[in-house]
């Protein structure tokens, strides 16, 4: 799963049917200090994800399997919503081992 | 699979059935010198990984549902293994 933040939405009435009624979003990749990073990419939402919130997505064949078992033709899905993100600067564990 | 440092978690209350009771971790793939390798990663922890940790991760989703062990779920990443150690015979 790649993080990223919900920057807008996509409008589309002439689409694959099965897409109906799901909500299509703008997702703007993050970095590891929360800035944005990377090319925007569209993902279909399934957690009521709105602009400005930080998410996190599923790639792949693994997107459609939130609708499982219907055959849903999306490769980027949104799946969290994201309350926090706690990074340790730097330390290991390898002296433990 | 890549080899990462767990750098941190996410946490989410909001979320996809599937990906409840498992940590979120946030994982930096290293190259093989340990430098770091592209922008960091999420992945659902199947080994009690914690923060700190070098691990290998399954950047597949068959392989990572398998791992974490809930099949036809919206999973792409896990963690399934923390790597004591790394042997390159040049």
């Amino acid at each position: 799963m790649y993080l990223g933040k919900v920057i807008g939405n996509v409008v589309c009435t002439m689409k694959n049917p099965v897409l109906e009624g799901k909500k299509i979003l703008v997702v703007q990749p993050l970095d590891r200090a929360g800035k944005p990073k990377g090319k925007p990419v569209i993902g279909l939402d399934s957690v009521g994800a709105g602009a400005g919130e930080t998410i996190y997505w599923c790639r792949g064949r693994e997107a459609s399997f939130v609708w499982y078992p219907t055959e849903v033709p999306t490769d980027c899905t949104i799946v969290a919503i994201v309350d926090r993100v706690n990074v340790k600067e730097k330390g290991t564990t390898d002296s433990h081992r | 699979m890549l080899i990462g440092r767990v750098i941190g978690e996410v946490w989410a209350t909001q979320k996809q059935a599937s990906h409840e009771a498992r940590k979120c971790l946030y994982v930096q793939p290293l190259n093989l010198d340990g430098s770091e390798r592209g922008e960091p990663i999420l992945a659902l922890d199947a080994v009690d990984a914690g923060v700190g940790d070098r691990v290998l991760v399954a950047t597949e989703g068959f392989s990572a549902m398998t791992a974490v062990g809930r099949p036809n779920s919206p999973i792409d990443m896990a963690v399934v293994g923390v790597v004591d150690e790394v042997e390159v015979v040049e």
